[in-house]
């Protein structure tokens, strides 16, 4: 399905009864936003996160903007109606170009008290707050701690509250199916986003075809769903207490032309794999064992077996790893995907592939540590972890995406690295990038970079007497790889191992002199791999205070910085995509500014490495809530470096 | 013996026909050119085994029945774990890899499943494969990956200095168990069963012939083969299978497998054949041993490694006394046919494209639902 972003689809329904966004234009008030956030709110079961996700779907389809922000328990069905089994989904769109999925929503959703205990705290004054009466009863508002009903007791008074029977409304709307009260109020979601699409304007269209497709096997419940959807468009229109409804423009002027989709980080982090798999003309094979928040990527790999991807779920993250590097061996783009956890169980595979210099891409989906910690939350703190966490030197380079689209690019930038220097990447995303989306202009296959590499195919080696022969271990003198030579090549049998090698030959080597030179050299074909140079905003050229980022980060910082220079204060701001090796002119950038300031969601990490590395008196800023930095936030944080400058 | 299956021929090795008959489980291996020997399969690397070790006649016995397999050599990889054992691949002129303890299972299922032009072997002792690697190990045979693996059991830990092992007998007095250690040992063989190995057997590194019987089944039997290699370490646990090959003693410890055959050992009764039978015990469905002098042949069971329960040949594996070895079966225990991982993983690839094409990158980075901005 494709719109054009200058003919936003109304909804297009043909029966009498059916949504006509003619109608409301004329009876109701329309207003003009530039940005609204919206958060829909419920029990885990109650399908918060498929509304919030068809939202984004109409949203993006129309043309915004967007960004959006899942928040979910980790366990499945967390007791209904409880504060801990609150799931919700925030959503920023715009008509101009945003970066963040917004500090405090606009509008709140609230499908019961638990929802609305929960997350009153972050809606401001003067926000919309719709809230499903039905669920408001004595009990399920005890079980959450009110005493009284806040819908009655003045607590909600500074907001702007449509009380809405939801539950009510919906199973009326259901009375021709031969559905149960129960069964019917589970549409309720649906009617909840069809107000929603009503008072945005949103495009109704496909999420009517997404109804019909994912109840393909189940018609009834689609067309149960889509009435209930019509429904809560109707009510919108209908009702008095909707008196206004709103239009975002799409954001023409925000995006260069070009074919644009919705996409999550875990999605486009998938695609990415499977591009670097076509671009370098080598099979994808994928070794994995399930973990929260990188499950996706395993889910999303599998579907594509058409593309000769092998995804193979092991018995646990040792052989995931285990698995891929196997097929490294064997001449496969191999990878593994996990979060913090796994990748701690990984660690001696890694070493195992430091020492082999094969290519492996480690994907490392980063949630709230330690141990298990917050699965379903986002954190960067396993950072230190993929720069050091292996006995002895064992450097493996590390790449990080900054927002939910530049995964993919970020996969393809950590095959490139590692099939160029036959070695491990870690590939370092996090559960904000993993389940957050954005709108991601779909590049052209043909712009896709060059990724073939050389197997080796005869000797590289001439001993004293003139005899060719093959040596594993003699490298390219540019990249310091060595040659990959997979097996089923005639004349290049050899043996690999963990242990210390002869420099050249392979053989097992015990010598000092040896060692000492193979672990200089890891390093130095690491130190040396090839990384875009740092780039640094810096409009007016004077600032004093630069501000420097990774990975996720990037959507927070930039939206900061924009809110300081839109005051009039100048600040740099550089975004670092190469942990390891971090670019050449890293230390210049950073020694060339009074104060430089390192926000992360972890303790300091990059701080520390930075500090350690150039001896700059880097300072930081940090956050380990499980969420992203908000804007407000971090301006503020920023605002005070530059006082006391 | 087909020589390909059908659908899977752009991945069938090139000039098969040379030579000797093709199982299926190598039929999509290279065949060598011309005529090999031994000497073809040994590397240029000093073996630095401690002098006396069985490893040494297994390495030997593999060497030196490679040439019989007539594959490619560069088609053959050798994966190894940690241990003594686990040296094994730097002395084998192919393909190979080294790699952590325990997990060479996982390693080479990587390899077999990509890469089915390939025989995968793996080398693992009894620390390496049902300590540290058992994850691995069981997993491996459940899935039925096309990998021979050849376990070295010595019962004791060598390269560590002498250890008890997860195969050594309880209260084994070691370094680290000085009054003895409190483990009850696993029987590979019962573990591999319970595992639903298709292909289990027992071996002893001092029975060339033996080993390389074993070895040429293994290596014909599509899908994954655990061959258990009982093998002495003479410095740390020398003698622990003395048993089984004193000629004298063996009479009565070994109980050989055959398929088709009587199980029969002991001293020869007047048909010639052992004095002793495994028969199953009517009251209680287990086997027992008897003396076929006293109670006759009739109800003597004959081994059947294809049955397609693994019960009895599960009932086998447990007629060992874990502590002296006494009725140690020694043979195939069990050789069925079931699908092969690495098969079924190619087939849902093909099938996948039958059923949506082959991947399309640019249909699929714009999915369904696409706008377009206009300049």
């Amino acid at each position: 399905m494709t719109s054009q972003v200058s003919s936003p689809a109304g909804p297009q329904s043909g029966s009498e009864e059916g949504p006509d966004s003619g109608r409301d234009a004329e009876r109701k008030e329309v207003r003009r936003l530039d940005r609204v956030i919206i958060r829909f709110a419920g029990d885990s079961g109650d399908g918060m996160q498929l509304t919030g996700d068809r939202f984004t779907s109409e949203t993006a389809s129309f043309g915004n903007d967007l960004s959006t922000l899942p928040n979910f328990p980790a366990e499945i069905r967390a007791p209904a109606g409880t504060l801990p089994g609150v799931s919700s989904f925030q959503l920023h769109f715009a008509d101009h170009d945003i970066l963040t999925p917004g500090d405090a929503p606009d509008v709140l959703v609230a499908m019961n008290p638990a929802a609305l205990k929960a997350n009153i705290a972050d809606v401001p004054r003067g926000a919309e707050i719709i809230v499903n009466t039905d669920e408001f009863t004595k009990r399920a508002m005890a079980k959450v701690g009110y005493d009284s009903s806040p819908l009655e007791d003045g607590s909600l008074d500074g907001y702007s509250v449509h009380q809405v029977p939801l539950t009510t409304l919906t199973v009326e709307a259901l009375k021709g199916f031969d559905l149960g009260r129960k069964e019917a109020g589970r549409s309720k979601n649906m009617f909840a986003l069809g107000l929603l699409s009503w008072m945005y304007h949103r495009p109704t269209e496909q999420t009517e075809a997404f109804l019909r497709s994912k109840f393909a096997k189940k018609p009834d419940i689609a067309e149960a769903n889509i009435t209930a959807f019509r429904a809560g468009w109707n009510f919108g229109e209908t009702t008095e207490d909707f008196a206004v409804s709103y239009e975002v423009a799409p954001a023409s002027s925000a995006f260069p032309p070009g074919t644009y989709r919705n996409i999550s980080g875990n999605l486009a982090l998938s695609y990415g794999l499977v591009a670097a798999s076509q671009q370098s003309d080598l099979p994808l094979y994928l070794g994995s064992y399930p973990i929260t928040p990188a499950s996706d990527v395993l889910h999303e790999l599998s579907k594509h077996k058409n593309f000769g991807v092998r995804s193979f779920q092991a018995e646990d993250e040792i052989a995931g790893i285990g698995a891929a590097l196997g097929a490294a061996f064997g001449g496969s783009l191999a990878v593994t995907t996990t979060s913090g956890p796994g990748v701690a169980l990984k660690s001696e595979t890694i070493g195992l592939a430091v020492s082999l210099e094969l290519p492996l891409i480690i994907v490392d989906i980063q949630r709230g540590g330690p141990s298990t910690g917050l699965p379903t939350k986002t954190e960067q703190a396993d950072l230190l972890q993929a720069m050091y966490g292996r006995n002895g030197e064992a450097p493996v380079p590390i790449v990080a995406p900054a927002t939910p689209a530049d995964c993919f690019t970020a996969a393809l930038d950590a095959a490139r690295i590692a099939l160029t220097y036959r070695t491990p990447v870690f590939l370092l995303s996090d559960g904000y990038l993993a389940n957050g989306s954005e709108p991601w202009r779909i590049p052209d296959v043909a712009e896709l970079p060059d990724l073939r590499v050389q197997f080796a195919a005869g000797p590289n080696h001439e001993l004293a007497d003139g005899t060719e022969v093959f040596w594993p271990y003699k490298r390219d003198p540019q990249t310091l790889a060595r040659p990959w030579a997979v097996p089923g090549t005639p004349g290049l049998e050899h043996r690999i191992g963990g242990i210390e090698k002869q420099d050249g030959t392979g053989n097992i080597s015990y010598d000092p002199a040896n060692h000492d030179f193979m672990v200089r050299t890891r390093q130095a074909k690491v130190d040396g791999i090839e990384v875009p140079d740092i780039e640094v905003s810096d409009p007016g050229g004077n600032a004093k205070v630069l501000v420097l980022g990774w990975g996720s980060t990037y959507g927070p910082i930039t939206a900061a910085v924009r809110r300081i220079r839109k005051g009039g204060d100048e600040i740099a701001q550089a975004h670092l995509r190469h942990l390891n090796p971090f670019p050449r002119n890293l230390g210049e950038v950073l020694r060339g500014y009074e104060k430089v300031i390192v926000p992360e969601m972890n303790l300091g990490q990059l701080a520390t490495l930075v500090r350690a590395r150039y001896l700059v008196d880097a300072q930081s800023f940090t956050q380990v809530r499980g969420l992203p930095f908000k804007a407000e936030q971090l301006a503020t944080a920023l605002k005070e470096a530059l006082a006391h400058g | 013996m087909a020589e390909t299956s059908p659908g899977l021929t752009q991945e069938t090795a090139p000039g098969t026909p040379a030579g000797a008959p093709v199982s299926e489980a190598l039929s999509l291996v290279p065949r060598a050119v011309g005529k090999q020997s031994m000497k073809d399969f040994k590397s240029d690397q000093e073996v630095r085994w401690c002098p006396g070790c069985g490893d040494y006649a297994v390495l030997a016995a593999v060497q030196g029945f490679m040439p019989e397999l007539g594959l490619a050599k560069e088609n053959i990889v050798f994966v190894s774990g940690i241990g003594c054992s686990s040296r094994f691949p730097y002395y084998m002129n192919t393909y190979g890899m080294h790699s952590i303890h325990g997990r060479a299972p996982a390693i080479a299922t990587g390899l077999a499943t990509s890469r089915r032009d390939l025989s995968v072997w793996v080398v693992t002792g009894d620390g390496d494969a049902l300590s540290i690697g058992g994850n691995h190990l069981i997993h491996a045979l459940r899935r039925n990956v096309n990998l021979k693996i050849l376990l070295f059991n010595n019962r004791i830990y060598g390269l560590t200095k002498g250890q008890y092992s997860p195969t050594s007998e309880s209260g084994k007095i070691t370094k680290s168990t000085p009054m003895g250690s409190l483990d009850t040992p696993f029987n590979p063989v019962s573990l591999a069963l319970g595992a639903e190995a298709s292909f289990v057997a027992r071996t002893v590194d001092s029975d060339r012939k033996h080993l390389t019987g074993v070895l040429r089944a293994a290596a014909d039997h599509p899908g994954s083969a655990l061959v258990e290699i009982y093998q002495n370490c003479n410095i740390f646990n020398d003698g622990a299978f003395e048993v089984l090959k004193d000629k004298q003693q063996a009479q009565e410890a070994v109980i050989p497998l055959e398929h088709g055959q009587p199980i029969r050992f002991g001293a020869p009764a007047e048909d010639g054949l052992g004095s002793k039978g495994v028969v199953r015990d009517p009251a209680t469905g287990d086997l027992r041993i008897v003396d076929v002098r006293e109670e006759g042949t009739d109800r003597v069971l004959v081994h059947d490694a294809q049955a397609a329960s693994p019960t009895t040949a599960f009932a086998l594996s447990r007629l060992a006394d874990p502590t002296t070895l006494h009725h140690t079966p020694i043979g195939v225990l069990r050789d069925v046919r079931r699908p092969v991982y690495d098969d079924e993983m190619a087939g849902q690839l093909e099938r996948a494209v039958e059923q949506n094409g082959k991947g399309d990158l640019s249909a699929l980075l714009h999915g369904n639902d696409t706008w377009t901005v206009v300049g």
